[in-house]
C-alpha cells in the first residue's frame, strides 16, 4: 500500500494540491481549503516547506538554462517572411493591399500620405468613369465592348474564397490589372483593365467567357457597355 | 500602464500582424526554450524548435479559440514538436541514461553534499528525474500550470496529473534520500 492510500482521503487530496498550492495556481475555493489544513495539521505544514523548497529549486535550476540567441527570432522571422501572403486574408483588398505595401517602406506619416495619395487617383478614376457612363446615356452594364480612354475595362466582382494570390495569378494569366474598386454600392465590383486599347467585340467575348469560366476566382463579370 | 493581452495579439497576429508576433515572442520565448531544452537536451534544437513553434502560431493564430491560456498553447504545441524531435533521433540512442549523461556534467549529488550545499543536491536530483516527472514538476513549479493546464499540455486526465506530480516528488525524494538528505517526506 503507498502512502497516498494510507491516508484520509480529503488529506490526501489536499495533500495532492500543496505543490499547485505553493505556486498560486488553484482556484480561490481549492486554495482555502488548503490554507485551512495547513492551519490545522502540523504534519501538513511541515510537509508544504518540502514542496516550496522544491518549488525554490526547480525555479533556480531553470532560471540557470539561460536563453536563446537571436538566431531563434531571426530564423522565425526570415520564415515569416517568406510566407505570402499572411494567414488569413483570403479575400481581395485592394485598399488594405496598397496601404500594407507603402507603410513597409517608409515612415508612418508617409505611409498615410501615400495611402491618401492612392485613394485619391482611385476616387479621380470613379468619377472619371461616373462621368463616361452618365455621358452614354446612364446604361447599366451589359456585353458589349466599351472602349474608353482607359482602355477596355470590364467589371468583376472575385469570389469570396479566391485568395490574393489566386486573384493576382488570375489577373497576370489574362494581362489584366484593376483600375478600380471594390464599390460597395455595387457588390464590391472592381473595374479592371483587360487592354490599353479597345477590342474587338469578338476577342472581347471571348476573352469575358475565358474569365468567367474560372469560377474559383470570379463570381460574376461583365464589361461596361 | 495596461499590457496588451496574449488573446489580442493572437487576434492580431491572424490578420497578419508582425509586430504582435514580436511582442509575442519577445513575451515567451524565454520560457519556451527552457521546457524544450528540458526535453531535448540540446541548445541549438531548442533554438531551432522555438522558432518552429512561434512559426506554427503565426500560421494558426487564426484557429486558436482561447479555451486555454496562450502560454500553455505554447508549451502544448512545443512539447509535441519536442517528442517528435526525440523520435526522430535515431542517431542518438536518447534514453534516460543519456540524457542524464548529457546534464550530469558537475559534482553528482553525493559531492554536492559533501560541500553542505543541499539546495545544489536537490538541484541535482532534480535534473536526475526521468523526462517524465522533470516534465511535470517544470510544468507546475516553473511554469505556474494548474493541473487543468498541465492536462491540456501532456495529454493526460486531471486525475493522472495529480498522481504523475505524486510520483514525481516521490522519486525526488528518494534520489535525495539515497544523496543523504532525509527531508521527512513522504
Amino acid at each position: 500500500m503507498n502512502v497516498v492510500q494510507k491516508e484520509a482521503p480529503e488529506r490526501q487530496e489536499i495533500e495532492a494540491l500543496l505543490p499547485w498550492h505553493a505556486a498560486g495556481t488553484l482556484s480561490r475555493r481549492d486554495a482555502q481549503r488548503c490554507e485551512r489544513a495547513l492551519a490545522s495539521d502540523r504534519d501538513l505544514a511541515r510537509h508544504y516547506e518540502v514542496v516550496r523548497e522544491e518549488l525554490h529549486e526547480t525555479i533556480h535550476l531553470n532560471e540557470s538554462l539561460g536563453a536563446p540567441s537571436a538566431r531563434a527570432m531571426e530564423r522565425l522571422f526570415a520564415a515569416i517572411e517568406a510566407e505570402a501572403p499572411p494567414p488569413r486574408k483570403s479575400t481581395f483588398d485592394l485598399a488594405g493591399r496598397i496601404s500594407e505595401f507603402l507603410s513597409g517602406f517608409s515612415p508612418r506619416t508617409l505611409a498615410w500620405s501615400a495611402t491618401a495619395a492612392a485613394l485619391a487617383i482611385l476616387l479621380q478614376a470613379a468619377v472619371l468613369t461616373s462621368v463616361v457612363i452618365r455621358d452614354q446615356g446612364g446604361q447599366n452594364f451589359g456585353l458589349a465592348s466599351q472602349a474608353t480612354g482607359d482602355g477596355t475595362i470590364a467589371l468583376v466582382r472575385f469570389a469570396p474564397q479566391a485568395t490574393v494570390a489566386e486573384i493576382t495569378k488570375f489577373l497576370d494569366a489574362h494581362k489584366a490589372v484593376v483600375v478600380d474598386g471594390p464599390d460597395m454600392q455595387k457588390g464590391g465590383l472592381y473595374s479592371i483593365r483587360l487592354a490599353v486599347t479597345g477590342l474587338p467585340k469578338a476577342e472581347l467575348i471571348k476573352l469575358v467567357q475565358r474569365m468567367q469560366a474560372e469560377s474559383k476566382i470570379v463570381e460574376f463579370m461583365a464589361t461596361k457597355g | 500602464m495596461e499590457v496588451t493581452s496574449d488573446e489580442v495579439l493572437i487576434g492580431r497576429i491572424a490578420s497578419g500582424d508582425r509586430l504582435a508576433m514580436q511582442v509575442l515572442f519577445a513575451r515567451h520565448h524565454v520560457r519556451v526554450y527552457r521546457f524544450v531544452l528540458r526535453l531535448v537536451h540540446d541548445e541549438s534544437s531548442a533554438e531551432d524548435l522555438i522558432s518552429e513553434v512561434f512559426l506554427d502560431v503565426w500560421r494558426q493564430a487564426g484557429r486558436f479559440e482561447g479555451r486555454s491560456a496562450v502560454s500553455t498553447w505554447l508549451l502544448a504545441i512545443a512539447r509535441f514538436k519536442a517528442l517528435s524531435t526525440l523520435r526522430r533521433r535515431t542517431d542518438v540512442e536518447l534514453n534516460e541514461e543519456t540524457a542524464e549523461a548529457i546534464e550530469d556534467t558537475s559534482d553528482n549529488p553525493e559531492v554536492a553534499l559533501g560541500k553542505k550545499d543541499k539546495s545544489a543536491v536537490i538541484r541535482k536530483c532534480l535534473v536526475k528525474l526521468s523526462a517524465e516527472h522533470r516534465e511535470i514538476i517544470d510544468l507546475v513549479y516553473y511554469h505556474e500550470k494548474s493541473v487543468e493546464e498541465v492536462a491540456a499540455i501532456v495529454g493526460i486526465p486531471e486525475n493522472t496529473v495529480k498522481t504523475r506530480m505524486f510520483y514525481a516528488r516521490k522519486r525526488l525524494a528518494d534520489l535525495l534520500k539515497a544523496a543523504g538528505i532525509e527531508r521527512g517526506w513522504p
